[in-house]
This record gives C-alpha cells, sequence and structure tokens, in this order.
C-alpha cells in the first residue's frame, strides 16, 4: 500500500515537472534571421528541440553563454539583447540596450555581459543576472565628440574586455574588476579600419583584422606596455584588392597548434601565420574570400566559408599538408558553421535552403539534415568554457 | 509628316522605358532578396545600418538618384562598399534605388 502510495506520488511529480531533468552541453542555438526566432537543438540527437521567438531583428546575431551553459545571451542587430532559457525554452529576460548592434562577450567569471554598439558607438555592460545597465563606455575619439563604430569585442581574463574602433583605429582594453568604473586602455594609431578582432586561445594576443589596409594590428595583452604592432603588413603587396562583398569575421578561435589561420581581405587566400613569431609563413588559396576561418577543436583541420558570389562552398585544410583536402557544397549561401565540442560533427547553416547540415568531420558524410528558417549563426553551449567566445 | 509614326515610335519608347525601369518579377524577388541579405550584411537586414550607412528614405531623401546608382554599381573607393556592376545592370541598380527611397519591399516568401 505504501509502496503504491510512493509510485502514485512519484508519477504526479514527474506530470507536474513536465521534462525529464538534462544537462545543456549537447545544447545549443541556431539564428532564424528572418523570422526573429532561435531554433534550440540537441547535437547528440541531431534534432531541433524547438523553438524562441520574439528576438527582433536577428540579422548579424551572435550569441555568448552563461558558464553553466544554460541560458544563451542573443546580441540582435536592433540592439536587442535578449536572454533565452534552453531549458525551459523561453526568454528568460529581454531588453533593447541600443539602436544598433553588433555582438557581445561574457567575462572571465561569468557575471558581466558586455555589449558592442554601432549607434551609440560604444560598449555597455550588463549584470549578467539581471540585465542591468553597469557601465557606459561611449567610443568617443578625435575630439571626443564623435563616436567610433565598436566591433571585434573579445573578454580576456580579469574582467576584462578588448575592443577596436572601426572609424577611430583604435583598440580599448577596459578592466572591469569594479563594473561601474570601468578602466581603460587605449591604443591609438593601430592601423586604418579594424572590422573585427579575435583573441587567441590563451588569451593573450588580441588580433583586429584591417580593412583599411593590408594587415593586422596585434596586442599582446601579458606585456600591454609594448603597445600594439602590425603583423602581416603588406599582405597584397601591392596587388589590386577584390571587391568585398562581405567583411570576415575574426572572432573565434582560428588557432591550431603554433599558427593562425586568418581570412586576407579582399583576395580568395588564408593567410597563415606562426603564433611565436607572428611572421608569415604560408598562404593557402581558396575557392572564394574567406568569411570565417575556423580550427576544430583539435586543430587537425581549418573550415573556411566565403563571401557572395562564392557562398555556396565550404573549404576544408588539413593542417600537417597545409592545403585545401575537401570542398563540399552544403547548399545556397552558407553563413556559419559550429564544431559539437569536442569536433566529431560540424553544423552549417545554409541560409537560402532553409537548413542546417550537419558533416562528420572525419569521412565529411552527411550526417542529418535539419529544416530552419533562413539560419545564419550557430552557437553551442561549448562556448561558454572558452576563451573568446 | 503623318503624326502615326511618331505616336508609333514614342509608344514604343515608352515602352522601352517601362521595361527598362522593371525588371520582370521573378528578378525583382532576386534583387529585392539580394539586397535584404546581401547589401543587409552591412546596412541590416531591415536596412537601418550596420557597418555601413542606413538606407531608408529618409536618410536617402536628398542625395541625387545618379549618384545613388552610381555607388551601387561602381561602390565607394575608400569605404567598404564594393561595386556591384557585376550582379546587376543599370536598369536593376535604378530600380533598386528608386524602390529604396520609397521603402524598400519586403521579402515574399
Amino acid at each position: 500500500m505504501k509502496s503504491l502510495f510512493s509510485v502514485l506520488a512519484a508519477l504526479l511529480l514527474s506530470a507536474c515537472s513536465g521534462a525529464a531533468l538534462r544537462g545543456t552541453g549537447d545544447l545549443g542555438i541556431v539564428i532564424e534571421r528572418a523570422t526573429g526566432s532561435v531554433a534550440v537543438v540537441d547535437t547528440s540527437a541531431r534534432a531541433i528541440l524547438g523553438r524562441v521567438e520574439g528576438l527582433g531583428d536577428l540579422s548579424h546575431a551572435s550569441a555568448v553563454y552563461s558558464r553553466d551553459g544554460r541560458h544563451a545571451y542573443v546580441f540582435g542587430r536592433d540592439g536587442g539583447l535578449t536572454k533565452v532559457d534552453l531549458l525551459e525554452r523561453k526568454i528568460a529576460r529581454r531588453i533593447i540596450q541600443a539602436g544598433n548592434s553588433i555582438g557581445g562577450a561574457i567575462s572571465q567569471d561569468g557575471r558581466l555581459v558586455a555589449a558592442q554598439n554601432y549607434q551609440p558607438g560604444g560598449v555597455k555592460v550588463f549584470d549578467a543576472g539581471t540585465l542591468e545597465l553597469l557601465a557606459d563606455i561611449p567610443a568617443a575619439y578625435g575630439d571626443g565628440k564623435q563616436f567610433s563604430k565598436v566591433v571585434g569585442l573579445a573578454d580576456v581574463p580579469g574582467s576584462k574586455f578588448v575592443f577596436a574602433l572601426f572609424e577611430a583605429g583604435e583598440i580599448w582594453v577596459a578592466d572591469l574588476s569594479q563594473p561601474r568604473t570601468p578602466q581603460v586602455t587605449k591604443f591609438r594609431n593601430i592601423g586604418s579600419q579594424p572590422y573585427d578582432g579575435l583573441v587567441t586561445p590563451d588569451g593573450r594576443h588580441y588580433i583586429a583584422g584591417l580593412f583599411g589596409e593590408d594587415g593586422l594590428a596585434l596586442v599582446d595583452l601579458w606585456k600591454p606596455e609594448q603597445g600594439a604592432r602590425k603583423i602581416l603588413a603588406n599582405y597584397g603587396k601591392g596587388a589590386e584588392k577584390l571587391p568585398v562583398f562581405k567583411m570576415p569575421h575574426l572572432r573565434g578561435w582560428a588557432v591550431a597548434g603554433a599558427r593562425a589561420y586568418l581570412p586576407a581581405i579582399g583576395r580568395q587566400e588564408v593567410l597563415v601565420v606562426d603564433t611565436t613569431t607572428w611572421q608569415e609563413v604560408g598562404r593557402i588559396p581558396v575557392k572564394g574570400q574567406p568569411v570565417f576561418v575556423m580550427a576544430r577543436p583539435d586543430g587537425r583541420q581549418i573550415w573556411v566559408n566565403f563571401a557572395f558570389p562564392d557562398y555556396g562552398q565550404v573549404q576544408v585544410i588539413d593542417t600537417l599538408e597545409q592545403k585545401v583536402v575537401q570542398t563540399l557544397a552544403p547548399g545556397k549561401a552558407v553563413l556559419h558553421m559550429e564544431f559539437t565540442p569536442r569536433g566529431e560533427a560540424v553544423w552549417i547553416s545554409a541560409r537560402d535552403d532553409n537548413r542546417i547540415v550537419v558533416f562528420d568531420t572525419a569521412s565529411f558524410a552527411r550526417l542529418a539534415e535539419l529544416p530552419a528558417q533562413s539560419p545564419s549563426g550557430i552557437f553551442f553551449t561549448s562556448r561558454a568554457a572558452r576563451i573568446g567566445f | 509628316m503623318n503624326a502615326k509614326p511618331i505616336a508609333l515610335l514614342s509608344c514604343l519608347l515608352l515602352a522601352m522605358a517601362a521595361w527598362a525601369a522593371d525588371p520582370p518579377p521573378d528578378r525583382q524577388r532576386e534583387l529585392v532578396r539580394m539586397v535584404r541579405q546581401d547589401c543587409g550584411s552591412c546596412h541590416g537586414l531591415t536596412l537601418k545600418g550596420g557597418l555601413g550607412p542606413p538606407l531608408l528614405p529618409e536618410t536617402l531623401r536628398d542625395k541625387p538618384a545618379e549618384s545613388l546608382r552610381y555607388t551601387v554599381l561602381l561602390g565607394r573607393p575608400g569605404t567598404p562598399m564594393p561595386p556591384w556592376n557585376a550582379f546587376m545592370n543599370e536598369a536593376e541598380a535604378d530600380w533598386i534605388v528608386r524602390q529604396l527611397m520609397l521603402g524598400f519591399p519586403e521579402e515574399t516568401r
């Protein structure tokens, strides 16, 4: 009798609590830019678990994760910052924090979420729990009356965020160990029109790609007193560059072993740099102008997608052979790629075919195809544990 | 001189102008998608601006249509704006500029 009662009680409890307990380590989101929604995906089941709607204008949206991997912070173009609960598949909190935004980052300790904005140009920092505004860092430059668009925001150890100023040609390091009183270190004259940035996996080097000139700007964050320096200067060697129909993205590691793989602006090449000397050690011809150049988590492969009009293809570089070993055609308008946490599979969004294609990274076999509305960015919870993601 | 051929000629010219002015519906759909999605990667899907400036009627109002046509076709040196003349002709660029100045159509699904 007693056992029957406890069985009944257990049944009732499980009915009330709804979904079974589960972790989030194999979950992620896919941005559906046309409909302002995100699809919550399970990379073990290779399935879409559900959708969360009402996130506004998600063109060029990106996301970072709380350190428990439960919440995604989604940064929308319209300045919306939405905290999405992956388990309950609903919006936990949402604010409009700017007029025109481009992305964000989360601090090493997971307590601060920073958004980089075009309009008004600057960085805003929020409490990760409540989304309360803690600090506003306007990107004023020159006479102090103009504000630059902010690009390439990345988290680095010690409650710091690094970012670049597109019009100003500056790199700033903001220390938010006292969140309401940020201390900003500015590196000036770093080069013309930085368009994006990345931090190396160890959090030591920040690299900003330059649109206005050949080369990239590098800051050694362990030795900030050395200032910024130019690397790969004149990689175009006076050759006329091709029109750029989409800005490359540097965000996310493209560092594999002791080498960094970087997109060349206006060229159909991936540049290879030795990360101990920061000298160019090679360049790899590819089918189009690279947009994302991403290392598989183990560093054995680099996956590259391309700008319009070559964006129907993806190429894979083998880092031992230093050449392209595979060309895939996942669909029309490939916008993004994301590796599963240990890299046995990669998820690729094909916007104009309204689908996500999953490939095995060893055999290049197609493992799955999932329907999605104009999918763009794909973000898995494994980002929660990585610097610069 | 008979007026008829002239009337006919002007009809023909008008028809040609109209043809030049409006790409066929399928092509219009492609152009709308290209502007929303590919131009949108810099100017925003809603064209309210991003790395590139907004392309809304109120921001374009004071700009001559002809200079906008050449910005689209030839790009703007010194800025990230690339030339799009490999992907559209002058009439199509003009059509895009007219639509932008009126308020750009949404994509039809």
